[in-house]
Order: C-alpha cells, then sequence, then structure tokens
C-alpha cells in the first residue's frame, strides 16, 4: 500500500505525540503515582506504535512497542516509576526523534536497532515482574514483554471472551443449548495487510452463517460493516456443527490470518461491567494451551491491542482529554488566505482614494465604503487569529532540555515557565524556538553559579530559570531570567579588549549599557572554557540578528550577583501594520506606527548643533534630528525657513526626530517584502502598494537610530 | 555542429527585443509577462541599474536597467517602452527595460553561434551566442549574468 501521501500527517502527528510524551514523562518525574499521566502517556505510546506500524517504520514500532509494555506494566502497579527509568524513557523518546528527524529527511527511518534501549526497556520489565515472570525470563526477550503485557488483557486473544451478555442472549443461549445446539465463541482476526477488512468480515459472517446462527459480534454488526475495528473481531454464534467445521468455513475466507474459537458457557460468560476475574481464566486454560502453539508470534500485537483497547474502555470521560473542534490547515492555505485579505485591503483603500478624488462623495458611498472598512478590518483581524498559535508548541519542550542541561553541567535548576498560551504568528513561533533556546541554555550555562558558589552567597542551592510571555500592546514580550551571577560588565569589557572589538580607552568611558551590548557582538564569548552548552562564540550575535529579522528586539538588564533577564519583545503580526504616510521631496514613504513616539512642529531656530550634528530638545530630552531627504538621497521641496515636521521615533530607550516635509495621514498597510534582489538598502524594511496602485517603501526607523 | 544534434533538430524560442540599435533575444522559458511601461518606484542606496520597484497586480517586482547594466546611455521611456518580467531561479521575479518587444523567433540549434569566451570586450560577457534569422543578427542576452549582482 502506498502511504507517502500520508506521511505529512504522519510527521506532525509523531512529533505532537512525542511532545506530549515528554511533557508527561517530566510530570510522571514529578509525581512518579499519578495514574493520569501514567495513562496519556500509555495512550500517546500505543497510538505511536500504531502510527509507526501503519507507515511500516519496523524499527520506531518495535521501540514504541517496548515503551508501551513498560508503561502497561507501571499501570497495572506491577513496575514502580524509578529514576533510572525515566532516564532510560527519555532517551527511547530521543532515538524516536531521530527515527522521525530522519524519516522526514529522506522517508527512511534509518538503520540504527537502538537495541541496547530495547534490552534495557526489557530489563525493567522483568525486574519489575519479580518472581511471577522468572520461568518466562530465560525465553526470548520478544516474549518477554508478550507475556507481561498479557494479564492487562485479560482474555488475550480469545476476545469473545470480553462479549457482555445480556439477560435476554443469556436466556436465548440456554434455550438453544437445551435444543442441542453448542454456543461457541469465536476470534477472527484479519491479516496486517487486508485492505477491505469488512469485506473480509462479511465473507466470514456469510460462511459461519452456513451453518450456524450468529447472536452476537463485537464491535457490532454495523460497526464491522464500516470498517470501524482494528485486526480482530468476536462473535458469539448457535451451532449445530461442530467447532472445528465453523473454525474451517472462517478460516477459508483469504486474506484471514487466524480465528480462534471455544465453546461457551452462558452462565460463566462476562456479565457487564464486570472485570475478568481469575475463575475464568482458569476455566478457558486449557484452550489457552492449544492456542498457543499456532499463534505464538501473534500474541504479542494482540495482546497489547487488547491492553489497549481495555484503556480506552475503561475511561470515558473521566480523565479524557477535551477534544478541540479543529481542522488542520496547510500552512500555505493560510498564506494564501492572508494575502487574498490583503489585496482586498488595498481594493478598499483604493476606493477610498477613488472617491475622495472624485469629489462625488455622497453620503451613500460614504457609508458603504465605511461598512466595508469595517468589514475588511474584522476579517483581517480574523484571518490574523487565525494564524496566531499559542507559543506553548515551542516552549514546552524547554523542560525537558532544562533537565537535561542540568545533568550535563552538574548545577542544580529549575526552569518556571509562565504565559505559554500566549499567541504569536505562527511563523514568528517557529522562528523563536532557537533564539529562546539560546538564552536559555546561556542562563544555566553562564548565568547560574555552581550549587556551592550559591550556598556561599546566601541562595537557594537550586539555581531558577524563568520564562515569561505575555502580550503588552501590539507587541508580545518574552523574558527570559535567571537569579544567578548577573553579567560582569568588567569581564566582559575585558574580554572585549582581549579580542581586540574595543580598545583600552574605549573601554574607560563605556556605560554598563554599552558593556552588555559588547555580548551581542559577533565572535564573543566570556565562558573560558568552551562547554557543548554554550559558548562557541556564535550565539547572542545570532540570537539578536534573528530577533531583528522578526522585527522584535532584545534588551538586557542584568544586576551584578543577583541575575540577569533577557527581554525580547515581538510585534504582534507581521503582514499588516498601521503606518504613517510622509511625503518626502516627491516621494511617499510609510513609517510603522508602533516606532513613532510624537509628532512635533519645530523651528528652525530650535535647532542647536552637538558634536556638529543637528540636535532639539524636546521636554528635556536631547534627540537627534535626522533629515530623511538627505538620507534617501532626495530633494526637500520643503523651504528651508519653514518649520519642521519632525516625527519622534524610539527604539528601546533611544530617540530619534526624523524630518520629513509633509505629513499624509495614517493608513493601514500590508508590508511586502522588496524581495531578495534588492537587499542592500537597510533603511528600507518593505514596500507596500497604495491606493492608487503606486509602490510606497517603508522606512525602518529601528536601522536609522 | 553535433550531427546528433542536428537530427534532433532543437529549437529555442526567443522574444526578440531592441536596446538602440541592436537587437537582443531573450529565451522565452524565463519570460513570464510583457508589461507596458509605468510609475517606478525609486529605491535609495542600491546600485544603478536598479531603478526600483512597481507594482505588478498587487506584487512589489524589482527593476532594472539592462542599458545601465551593460554600460550603454541611460533608458528614455517612450511609447514603445516595455518591462519584461522575468523568472529567475535564483533572484525570483524581475523586472528588465527594454526600448521595444520586436517579436517572437524560433531558432533552430544550428542557427545560434555560441559565444567564445576569450572576447576581452566587457559587453560581451553578456551574451551567450548570436542567432542568425532572415539575415539578421540578434545577440541572444545571458540573463543570468544580466541579472547578476554587481560584486
Amino acid at each position: 500500500m502506498d502511504v507517502s501521501q500520508y506521511l505529512e500527517i504522519f510527521l506532525d502527528e509523531t512529533s505532537e505525540h512525542l511532545q506530549n510524551l515528554n511533557t508527561q514523562i517530566l510530570a510522571l518525574e514529578q509525581d512518579p503515582g499519578n495514574m493520569d499521566t501514567i495513562n496519556e502517556i500509555f495512550r500517546a505510546a500505543h497510538s505511536l506504535k500504531g502510527m509507526a506500524g501503519t507507515m511500516g517504520y519496523k524499527r520506531m514500532q518495535n521501540l514504541t512497542h517496548d515503551m508501551e509494555n513498560v508503561f502497561s506494566e507501571v499501570r497495572n502497579g506491577n513496575i514502580t516509576v524509578k529514576a533510572s527509568m525515566i532516564d532510560v524513557l527519555f532517551q527511547c523518546l530521543d532515538a524516536l526523534e531521530e527515527y522521525t528527524t530522519n524519516i522526514r529527511e529522506n522517508a527512511d527511518e534509518g538503520t540504527n536497532d537502538n537495541e541496547p534501549l530495547i534490552k534495557q526497556l526489557n530489563d525493567i520489565l522483568n525486574g519489575g515482574d519479580g518472581g511471577e515472570e522468572e520461568a518466562a525470563a530465560p525465553k526470548q526477550e520478544e516474549e518477554a514483554p508478550a507475556e507481561a503485557a498479557a494479564p492487562s488483557g485479560a482474555n488475550g486473544d480469545k476476545k469473545w471472551l470480553d462479549i457482555k451478555l445480556g439477560d435476554s442472549e443469556r436466556s436465548v443461549l440456554k434455550g438453544a443449548i437445551e435444543e442441542g445446539k453448542k454456543v461457541y465463541g469465536l476470534t477472527v482476526k484479519v491479516q496486517e495487510s487486508c485492505i477491505l477488512k469488512a469485506a473480509r468480515a462479511f465473507l466470514v459472517f456469510k460462511a459461519i452463517e452456513e451453518t450456524s446462527e450468529i447472536l452476537l459480534s463485537n464491535p457490532s454488526a454495523q460497526d464491522i460493516e464500516d470498517e470501524k475495528f482494528e485486526l480482530d473481531f468476536s462473535l458469539i454464534v448457535i451451532s449445530g456443527a461442530e467447532l472445528d467445521q465453523v473454525i474451517a468455513a472462517a478460516k477459508n475466507v483469504s486474506e484471514i490470518e487466524d480465528v480462534i474459537g471455544g465453546v461457551v458457557d452462558p452462565d460463566s460468560a462476562a456479565t457487564p461491567a464486570e472485570e475478568a476475574e481469575p475463575a475464568k481464566a482458569e476455566e478457558t486454560k486449557p484452550a489457552a494451551a492449544e492456542k498457543k502453539a499456532p499463534a505464538p508470534a501473534a500474541s504479542t500485537p494482540a495482546a497489547s491491542a487488547a491492553s489497549g483497547k481495555k484503556n480506552d474502555e475503561k475511561k470515558p470521560g473521566a480523565n479524557k482529554p477535551v477534544v478541540n473542534r479543529t481542522v488542520r490547515v496547510d500552512i500555505e492555505k493560510l498564506d494564501t488566505l492572508m494575502n487574498l485579505v490583503s489585496e482586498l485591503i488595498i481594493a478598499k483603500n483604493s476606493l477610498v482614494s477613488a472617491s475622495a478624488a472624485s469629489g462625488t462623495s455622497s453620503t451613500a458611498v460614504n457609508e458603504q465604503i465605511e461598512y466595508l472598512e469595517s468589514v475588511t478590518t474584522s476579517l483581517h483581524e480574523s484571518v490574523m487569529k487565525v494564524r496566531m498559535v499559542p507559543i506553548e508548541s515551542t516552549v514546552s519542550k524547554f523542560p525537558r532540555m532544562v533537565r537535561d542541561l542540568q545533568k550535563k553541567l552538574g548545577k542544580k535548576m529549575e526552569l518556571y515557565m509562565s504565559g505559554e498560551e500566549t499567541e504569536l504568528d505562527r511563523t514568528v513561533v517557529d522562528e523563536i524556538g532557537d533564539p529562546l533556546m539560546h538564552l536559555l541554555r546561556n542562563s544555566a550555562d553562564h548565568g547560574l553559579e555552581s550549587a556551592e558558589v550559591r550556598k556561599e552567597r546566601g541562595k537557594p542551592e537550586v539555581g531558577s530559570i524563568f520564562l515569561d510571555a505575555y502580550q503588552d500592546g501590539n507587541n508580545v514580550i518574552i523574558e527570559v531570567r535567571d537569579d544567578g551571577n548577573g553579567i560582569d560588565t568588567q569581564a566582559v569589557r575585558n574580554k572585549a579588549i582581549e579580542k581586540g572589538i574595543i580598545t583600552p580607552e574605549q573601554a574607560e568611558n563605556m556605560s554598563e549599557k554599552d558593556s552588555i551590548d559588547l555580548l551581542f557582538h559577533a565572535g564573543f564569548s566570556t565562558a573560558k572554557v568552551v562547554s557543548d552548552v554554550s559558548g562557541r562564540g556564535v550565539g547572542l550575535d545570532v540570537v539578536k540578528s534573528k530577533i531583528e529579522a522578526l522585527s522584535g528586539e532584545v534588551e538586557v538588564k542584568s544586576k551584578l550577583g543577583e541575575g540577569s533577564s533577557w527581554i525580547i519583545r515581538l510585534p504582534l503580526t507581521l503582514a499588516i501594520i498601521q503606518a504613517l504616510m510622509v511625503d518626502i521631496g516627491n516621494e511617499k514613504y510609510a513609517i510603522s506606527l508602533g516606532s513613532i513616539q510624537t509628532i512635533e512642529d519645530i523651528a528652525p531656530s530650535e535647532v542647536k548643533f552637538v558634536q556638529a550634528k543637528e540636535v532639539i530638545q524636546l521636554r528635556d530630552l536631547v534627540i537627534p534630528l535626522i533629515r530623511l531627504n538627505e538620507i534617501l538621497d532626495v530633494e526637500s521641496k520643503k523651504d528651508p525657513n519653514d518649520n519642521l515636521v519632525v516625527v519622534v521615533v524610539k527604539k528601546g530607550d533611544k530617540q530619534a526626530g526624523l524630518v520629513v516635509d509633509e505629513l499624509i495621514g495614517q493608513q493601514e498597510i500590508v508590508i511586502k517584502s522588496l524581495g531578495k534582489y534588492i537587499s542592500k538598502c537597510k533603511i528600507i524594511s518593505g514596500a507596500t502598494v497604495l491606493g492608487d496602485g503606486e509602490v510606497a517603501l517603508i522606512l525602518d526607523a529601528n536601522t536609522l537610530i | 555542429m553535433d550531427t546528433e544534434l542536428k537530427t534532433v533538430g532543437e529549437t529555442t524560442q526567443f522574444i526578440v527585443i531592441k536596446l538602440g540599435d541592436e537587437q537582443y533575444g531573450i529565451d522565452i522559458k524565463y519570460i513570464d509577462n510583457i508589461v507596458r511601461m509605468q510609475h517606478i518606484t525609486r529605491v535609495p542606496k542600491v546600485d544603478a541599474y536598479l531603478k526600483g520597484v512597481i507594482n505588478l497586480r498587487g506584487e512589489v517586482i524589482p527593476v532594472m536597467s539592462i542599458r545601465i547594466k551593460m554600460g550603454l546611455e541611460p533608458d528614455v521611456e517612450t511609447k514603445s517602452s516595455r518591462i519584461i518580467i522575468l523568472k529567475m531561479e535564483q533572484q525570483g521575479t524581475i523586472g528588465v527595460i527594454v526600448d521595444e518587444v520586436k517579436e517572437v523567433v524560433t531558432l533552430e540549434n544550428d542557427q545560434i553561434e555560441k559565444m567564445a569566451y576569450d572576447s576581452k570586450d566587457d559587453k560581451n560577457s553578456f551574451l551567450c551566442g548570436i542567432g542568425k534569422c532572415d539575415g539578421g543578427l540578434i545577440s541572444l542576452l545571458d540573463l543570468n549574468s544580466v541579472v547578476l549582482e554587481n560584486v
């Protein structure tokens, strides 16, 4: 069967399950007895196994299968959760991650069997089972998990024993027996490769009905018809023929792997809601021994499937995660939708300018335009919301990472996260992961002191790292904070001198803030020992450029001895912004409203000179002036004696006044990339199409300051 | 010329454009569209041959001048001026300004004379061959080097 078309979905879901497993196993480490967590883990492992099996990734399936067995035993209380076990499980997850990466890259899971891991898993299983399993232990390794999982399935292969008989069926059965007929239970297994399972099942029904009457089936006949069953189904039949005849008839149907049957005693068959009790198991033992021979290999998947099924039955609603009513949509389709909305907004803008230009502004037209405006605005907002995803998907891998760092660095630390539900544009969420990871590693490696040093300084031995996310106006702030040593600016300066980034004289006059900014200089690393955690000298500058590429900014606050915090400020949306349109010479430019502080009207006489540069004084602040016409190489149309129109923009704490010719007004603009071809121009961050179809460039105030 | 190639009789279609008095051919497979001259928004601080950007059905497309890139006289906008929109593998979509678009010609491979690389003339580096058609000569543009950024 060609499964390549499902590869995308498989990869998506696998990463989701892996992430879920990571989170849950971490939770399990904190609270080893939590049944909900264990059940959740079991479910995720089971789904993973099923998916890997369907896609034909055998190695992945084997590994998840053994993991599932371990969880199954944990769930049954036969194994207690130990730290060593958690470590093994995490290694398993890493191995699975590796498989997934391989599959993603070349549609092949690779050749690593991860035998040591499978062996460790089996050791856990055997160790946990203690005395009972000793006899089984010397057997094949494969057999051990099968054996171990069997009790949870209660009836193993003979699933027909799970069929619950109601009173009416019971009396029918009794009547049949009195008539001299026999009652059999059958479990039919369909081959894994079978595609038309329902059709095969139908043929089995037909074959059996030649000699017998089918009283009950599990799942129901309707579900079987709809193919709502995995690889097997069970029947209770009333027959005048011998058991062997009935089984043979069913087996004659092609693509049927096995049929297992036995005589049913209506009195002892399971009553509703009854747990499999030992007595019944005893009773069926002879049959079990008999059946063991033909299907030893098949027993493994069947048993675990049974246990999986039981798991599902056992918890209706109790802890079932609320299923979101969602659809999976390709991000490209969303991009197309977003582009169309952008087009619509441009068209709306053209309509506004056309109606203004024609001068025939009747109130009816204006009303409709206003209505259109409000509709497009809400449409834009909704589409933006669709593209927004909680940062959770990115940050949820960090607790695991910090746990690993803790072992690797030999420091004690704890990660506290808040605001995981904060939403950001999908593209930003995807990109922000690496910079955040780097900052966290940085905090863990450079920020936090070792336990001894912390003790000496009177701090709690366990270091804390905080990751907080929250929305602030049109921005989202992500803050990485630690209570470690903070940044030693003197050490930073010395290092910078050593590296030749600054001269000793420059260092003398450097402010704290400028010193910290040195950290973002390419090729700077203060760690004395280069570890594989951080300190390769690439990093903070990459972090900074990555965040700036997302139109965000990083700010650092630090207090020596008390810790440091890295504040990342990201715009909520990237595609459509409110902007101030300005005239410079004969050209129109847009300035993002987000960076504008105020707009001032300044008389030429108020312009002062500091270090031969023009400045203005505004509410006790000295602000440098930037004449945009000079920077953009255009002739200003303005009389030099007229008052200057100054747009004051800020970047962090810094401000600057941009001198423009004329203000046009505020407008919602759609940001379009200038493309790779014109990338040299740093002061232009993009372009937008105006209402009249003309292109206006967007000034990047950040690079001007 | 290779006899095998000849028997196959492979042909290439070119759009013939004019820059000044000379005819140039652009391989049709790169051409996405041909549009009339329109207002070009200047982008500051870029190389002179980059004339700016235009709005092509909502997309912002950079436009360059082949004339300036090849060291010819700057473009003079006339009624017959056109912008040819090229789709390049590496650089994406780019518009180039030409004086006039004449026709489409189909050249067989034996009508094309490959350009020798030993030429010292700077302008020749933008050509990949000469096409002979109806007695006239068409300089076939090597678009990759035309579009390539000046380093």
